[in-house]
């Protein structure tokens, strides 16, 4: 279980990305997490593994506390986060296997990072991912010459390496079409089922949210406006999450 | 806008602009001695005309000469008609000159001419004074050249030498024999330019590695992250010079044990087969590839000795493969001949090896005490409760900051040989230690440092001061301090290379992709791994390109580095010059072009090729 106690991040210009907020994340739930550009979706997702630091709040994961860990035991708790970006953050010249591979550096002995050395398990665990996200065939490919919905498999199979208990995906399919913004948000959600991995998903389009989200936050310039099931998001509170001037379409 | 009302003000900038500019320039031309009436004059073109001349015919290659030397006797002034006859008469046999007449007064012209010469060769004909056909004074620096039969005809000057005996007329003929072959010149020349090259290539290449983790220390986005608690920075600022002092200390202690034992060639070839495997394991199991729980206490500290263990059979393993190549390497050169080279080159390596091996342990000591104590100082600061921190860092505070400050003042009293113990010691430490404590003081316990922009600037500031003192100049600090030759320039170079490649490097990692970087570190990546694997893949190529960029410089540089007792061609160049040695010097400035231009080509091509 993920708990989020008062979370406020002020940036150094002044700006207040997250105020107060606070909400709970049972174990295997598949959270969506919504509002407006700006309003301060990506700084939650990232005060979670701490890549950035809040500036006040605490965050509970498990009972373990991830604001008071030291960076020892932010390696430890990273580790067990995987994170989906919406520009897929890969590597471009490095190969597609090795982008895999870095999923599970918080595991591997820097000493050996230094020789370029993966146990031989992970290689053949990470060849399992990329067959499990159906691209097998273009691991010895750069990461650069894949297709944005191959990278963002990639990007998915980089997770999966770390043998994750919840995954942080930000905006995941805000830079794909449709059709493959589905089939992204299909792998999502099966890890999500068939793993019992605790899924925090950023997304923009709330047709997507009211067909793969258990439940949705709503942030409107860094606070909590919205908790609950996506049905319940009707005309007003929906005016609530996006603005008074804000049209539903679809 | 009020456009208008200040026009006629801005013609006045313009005009006191241009008379700005005007005084500017006419200064310039009065410090740099612009004058033209110098080139004009006669003397300078003269000596213009000669020299360019001369460059054009480079001392490159050569004939075996022989010289025919014919002496003629004449009379200045005439004398008395019957001493006429007394004139020696010249064998006409063979090579044989006349002249006609056969006496003449000083300032008239006398006709010589020659017979079965060397066919179409050239030399001096001279005046040769007093009555002595042997006499090795020559006067006059005219000039002749045979034709096709070996004759000629010239005119010549007679000189204000009277004298009742007769005098003589010397031509000298040198002819080229057997076939044209390569001057001494062009093959110092050729020695030299590939001591050049490969100064270059050293230099590049040992610039290239140590600028290589310098430049990460120089990269703002990488060290921004980098904070600490004061109390873990005080302790690891205590823990470097403790363990380097130590390592050095511990390393030398190796080395005096083991290099008598590497003169037994049996030892030394055990020990490097035996330590690296030994090591293998050690490590392997003091450093397991993976691990999934957090291990004991017990077993890291087991892990910890084992490592240490390790590293000292490391250094042992150091110095006996150098005691190992030495003794290969003298047994070798004998049976090597034009190989010998390969042997001196070990034993060269078994030297530098022997050099750095205590450096390398007091580095490698200083780092792995200060990240350990680092460490507990991280822990301290996160499990103590805020009132005893901030009493341990007034402590650590203290006595780090004397430290430092305490360096500062040896390093000081190195230089400056103050004697006074007062300046130089307690003062620095006194003041390093109010220091620390008002540091302690003004940090809250548990907040952070921002210790990598400190290490940042630092790195920045020595980088910058480095960079500006040209290479030329750091060559003539070498050459005082390891002599003359091209070792003083390839440390020059290299020196000169690391502080600007360090400079290009960290602003290509300052303007990398910053997406891959958070991804790698959302991993749970350490600092070390997340450089590794997402930083070094996106500054491969630009590194590449600075790297030949940076090999073209050396490779200019190393030309003229020569000029100040770096060693490459630039010694030889200058040497000619001074001497007045042009057709040399046009040698080896042909041959600097032609290396320049090359390196310029072959680099180009790779650039295009792999970047
Ligand atoms: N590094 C930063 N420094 C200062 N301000 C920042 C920084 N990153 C984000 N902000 C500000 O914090 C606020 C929240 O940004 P955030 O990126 O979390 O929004 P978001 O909901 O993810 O938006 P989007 O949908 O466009 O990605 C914005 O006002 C942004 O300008
Ligand atoms: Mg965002």
């Amino acid at each position: 279980m993920l708990q989020v106690k008062n979370l406020t991040k002020i940036y150094e210009g002044g700006v207040k990305a997250l105020d107060n907020v606070s909400f709970e994340v049972p174990k295997g739930q598949f959270l969506a997490v919504i509002g407006l550009s700006g309003s301060g979706k990506s700084t939650l997702l990232r005060c979670i593994n701490r890549l950035i630091d809040p500036t006040a709040g605490q965050i509970l994961w498990d009972g373990e506390d991830i604001t008071a860990a030291s960076p020892e035991e932010m390696r430890r708790i990273r580790r067990k986060i995987g994170m989906v970006f919406q520009h897929f953050n890969l590597v471009h010249r490095s190969k597609v296997i090795t982008n895999v591979l870095a999923g599970r550096l918080g595991y591997v002995n820097p000493a050996w990072s230094l020789l370029n050395r993966f146990p031989r398990e992970d290689l053949e665990k990470a060849v399992k991912q990329l067959e499990r996200v159906g691209i097998a065939d273009k691991a010895d490919h750069r990461a650069d010459e894949l297709s944005g919905g191959q990278q963002q498999r990639v990007g998915i199979a980089r997770a999966l390496m770390q043998d994750p208990n919840m995954i942080l995906a930000d905006e995941p399919v805000a830079s794909l079409d449709p059709v493959l913004a589905h089939s992204i948000m299909k792998h999502l959600e099966e890890i999500n089922k068939t793993d019992g991995v605790t899924v925090l998903c950023s997304l923009h389009f709330l047709d997507l949210v009211h067909r793969y989200a258990d439940r949705v936050i709503a942030l409107n310039q860094g606070q909590l406006v919205f908790e609950g099931h996506p049905r319940d998001i009707d005309d007003k509170k929906f005016k609530d999450i996006y603005g008074r001037d804000a049209e539903r379409v679809g | 806008m009020n456009n208008k009302k200040s026009s006629p003000w801005k013609s006045i900038q313009i005009g006191l602009a241009v008379l700005l500019g005007l005084f500017i320039y006419a200064y310039g031309f009065d410090v740099t001695k612009v004058d033209l009436q110098e080139l004009r004059s006669e003397r300078r073109q003269e000596s213009l005309t000669r020299v360019t001349r001369t460059l054009a015919q480079p001392d490159i290659i050569g004939y075996e000469q022989e010289q025919v030397i014919v002496n003629a006797p004449l009379y200045i002034p005439c004398p008395a008609a019957d001493e006429l006859s007394n004139l020696p008469k010249a064998d006409n046999a063979r090579t044989y000159l006349t002249i006609e007449p056969a006496c003449a007064n000083p300032g008239e012209t006398v006709l010589v001419e020659g017979f079965n010469f060397p066919a179409n060769a050239g030399g001096p004909i001279r005046f040769v004074p007093g009555n002595d056909p042997a006499n090795i004074v020559e006067l006059g620096r005219e000039s002749i050249t045979t034709d096709g039969d070996g004759h000629f005809t010239a005119p010549f000057l007679i000189p204000e030498r009277t004298s009742n005996a007769p005098q003589y007329i010397r031509v000298t003929i040198s002819e080229n024999i057997g076939a044209p072959h390569f001057t001494q010149n062009a093959k110092d020349t050729w020695d030299k330019i590939i001591e050049t090259v490969f100064m270059a290539l050293l230099a590049t290449t040992a610039g290239t590695f140590l600028a290589f983790p310098i430049s990460f220390l120089a990269a703002r986005n990488l060290m921004k992250s980098v904070r600490s608690p004061l109390t873990s920075a005080a302790l690891s600022v205590l823990g470097w010079p403790i363990g380097m002092g130590l390592g050095y200390y511990i390393v030398n202690g190796i080395g005096r044990f083991s290099i008598p034992l590497s003169d037994n060639l049996a030892v030394s070839l055990v020990s490097v087969i035996l330590v690296p495997i030994a090591c293998w394991f050690g490590f392997r199991w003091a450093l397991p590839q993976e691990e999934i729980s957090v291990p004991s206490s017990s077993k890291r500290l087991a892990r910890i000795l084992v490592l240490f263990v390790v590293i000292l059979l490391a250094f042992y393993g150091f110095f006996q493969l150098a005691g190992l190549a030495s003794s290969l390497s003298l047994s070798m050169e004998k049976g090597m001949g034009a190989f010998g080279f390969l042997a001196a080159f070990l034993y060269q390596v078994s030297d530098i090896l022997r050099i750095i091996t205590p450096a390398l342990g007091a580095l490698a000591t200083g780092g792995a005490l200060g990240s350990f104590l680092g460490q507990i100082g991280q822990r301290a600061a996160e499990k103590n409760p805020a009132e005893r921190v901030k009493v341990i860092n007034f402590v650590l505070g203290a006595v780090a900051g004397a430290t430092v400050f305490g360096l500062i003042g040896w390093m000081l009293e190195w230089f400056y040989q103050i004697g006074r113990i007062e300046y130089t010691f307690w003062g620095p430490i006194l003041t390093g230690a109010g220091l620390g404590l008002l540091l302690a003081g003004f940090t809250k316990p548990k907040d952070t440092l921002p210790t990598g922009m400190l290490i940042y600037s630092i790195t920045r500031t020595i980088l910058n001061a480095l960079r500006s003192v040209e290479a030329l100049v750091m060559a003539i600090v070498f050459v005082i301090a390891v002599g003359i030759g091209p070792f003083a320039g390839m440390m020059a170079l290299g020196l000169h290379t690391i502080v600007s490649l360090a400079k290009l490097y960290s602003e290509q990692v300052e303007s990398i992709m910053p997406g891959p970087l958070e991804a790698i570190q959302a991993t749970g990546a350490n600092r070390l791994q997340t450089i590794i694997y997402g930083v070094i893949p996106q500054i491969i190529p630009p590194y590449i390109s600075y790297t030949m960029y940076r090999w073209d410089i050396n490779v200019r540089m190393s030309t003229i580095i020569g000029f100040v007792g770096g060693g490459g061609i630039g010694f030889l160049l200058q040497q000619n010059i001074n001497l007045l040695n042009y057709r040399a010097a046009s040698t080896q400035m042909i041959a600097i072009a032609i290396v320049v231009a090359s390196m310029d080509y072959i680099s180009s091509v790779l650039r295009e090729k792999y970047v």
